[in-house]
């Protein structure tokens, strides 16, 4: 009974375990690491702030909250780490997906690189988007089925 | 703006320096009175609450007296550090050090009671819901930078004064209205307060590019730009501290709660 929720909240945490890690990423390597990314650019608008804003909070509570979630799955022993790793794709290729199309394109909040021809950039960028999701897809939904029988005697066992 | 005027002006602010400092040292003396006579009484006060107690003193003067308070004067940077351990740092620690608990499990129960019935006011429970803190915490940091009020601090000591002891009562109300470590008259649920501390967070995040964008009056863009920088990521850093314990309070309560109907799970 309870077990229907959890193999939900599998998915919930690795999604926002993922959109967490590529927020995460995003800062680390594209802000700081490689200084492509800007932390202003003059042609933001005021929802690209707005939402850059939202989505920096709500990323980070969520890469924290989301440990928590997995923590509470795995006392009870219900973790099903497929799932789980499902929603981790899912997230981030979210994520990759949002940021590289609404938040750099409509938004112009800042752009992949500076001072190149940005299309390959934006290419590679959201196709990895398209792989992840995709990734993300296969992992989460072949299981539904079977694991609607079974889930509570998998699930234990971990 | 002659030397006189500047010479009255480091006169009072000597003074108000002298003052801050006896201020701290009673309210350090008060509480490591209190824990150690609580404790002869009580199971012992926990060591790592005085530890925090002390810190939080200790960074909350760092940012109004001393040498990092003096170059907030004409460095953004400076100033910055300083008002996130004011505003965010000592708060934490301080909240952390659960100065009401002390006080109550102190008194006795008729002297206790009364504090704990002062403490239901409802004035108290307004300040304490956390729309109302977050919107005094960083709306209060929006009009300062986004008016010249942060210019008006600089020339004036009074504005000095009530700017800085808001942002530090700000940042308590925001902190202890998250988290909850001394006795609160009503709890909101978890889920309401992460929603609200992501737009708080959020809120601040915004602020800070804002203020990257568009430096306060007598700021240099150049000092701008790092100062947000500061204020951006250090910002994350203690929201960091504030979001675990936030979610190990939700982690430690679902372990009381639901796990108990679950029983044999809990035990593996």
């Amino acid at each position: 009974m309870a077990n229907g929720t959890f193999d939900k909240r599998n998915i919930y945490s690795g999604i926002l375990f993922g959109l967490g890690l590529a927020a995460f990423v995003d800062e680390a390597v594209f802000h700081q690491m490689l200084h492509w990314h800007h932390f202003y650019d003059k042609s933001t608008t005021n929802i690209g702030l707005l939402s850059d804003g939202l989505f920096h909070a709500f990323s980070w509570f969520a890469t924290i909250g989301s440990l928590f979630m997995f923590a509470d799955i795995k006392r009870r022993g219900l973790f099903n780490f497929r799932r789980w790793q499902g929603g981790v794709f899912l997230g981030s290729g979210g994520f990759q997906l949002y940021d590289g199309t609404i938040q750099h394109k409509f938004m112009k909040i800042h752009q992949i690189r500076y001072n190149v021809d940005i299309m390959p950039y934006d290419i590679i960028w959201n196709g990895i988007a398209f792989l992840l999701l995709a990734a993300g897809v296969i992992l989460v939904f072949p299981t539904k089925n079977r694991s609607l029988g079974g889930s509570t005697v998998r699930g234990n066992r971990t | 703006m002659g030397t006189e005027h500047e010479l009255d002006h480091a006169i009072h602010a000597h003074t108000a320096e002298l003052f801050i400092i006896i201020f701290i040292a009673i309210m350090l003396f008060l509480y490591l009175g209190t824990a150690f006579k609580s404790s002869k009484r009580h199971k012992p006060w926990p060591a790592y609450r005085i530890v925090f107690f002390a810190l939080g003193l200790f960074f909350a003067a760092a940012a109004v007296v001393g040498p990092l308070a003096k170059q907030a004067h004409n460095d953004f940077s400076a100033h910055m550090i300083g008002h996130l351990l004011l505003g965010m740092l000592a708060p934490l620690l301080l909240v952390l050090s659960a100065p009401v608990t002390l006080l109550l499990r102190t008194l006795r129960t008729s002297a206790a009671r009364k504090v704990s019935g002062f403490l239901k006011k409802k004035i108290f429970l307004f300040y304490l819901h956390p729309i109302v803190a977050s919107i005094l915490n960083i709306g209060g940091l929006w009009i300062l930078y986004t008016t010249n009020i942060y210019a008006a601090m600089h020339h004036s000591l009074i504005v000095h004064f009530i700017v800085h002891i808001h942002v530090f009562l700000a940042g308590y109300l925001f902190t202890a209205s998250f988290v909850y470590i001394d006795p609160v008259a009503h709890r909101y649920s978890f889920p309401f307060r992460s929603i609200i501390f992501i737009l708080a967070l959020a809120g601040h995040g915004i602020l800070s590019k804002y203020i990257y964008a568009h430096p306060p009056a007598g700021v240099l863009q150049a000092q701008a730009e790092t100062g947000a920088m500061i204020m951006y990521y250090g910002g994350d850093a203690i929201d960091f501290l504030i979001i675990v314990i936030l979610c190990y309070q939700w982690y430690r309560k679902k372990g009381y709660g639901s796990l108990k109907q679950n029983g044999i799970q809990a035990i593996r």
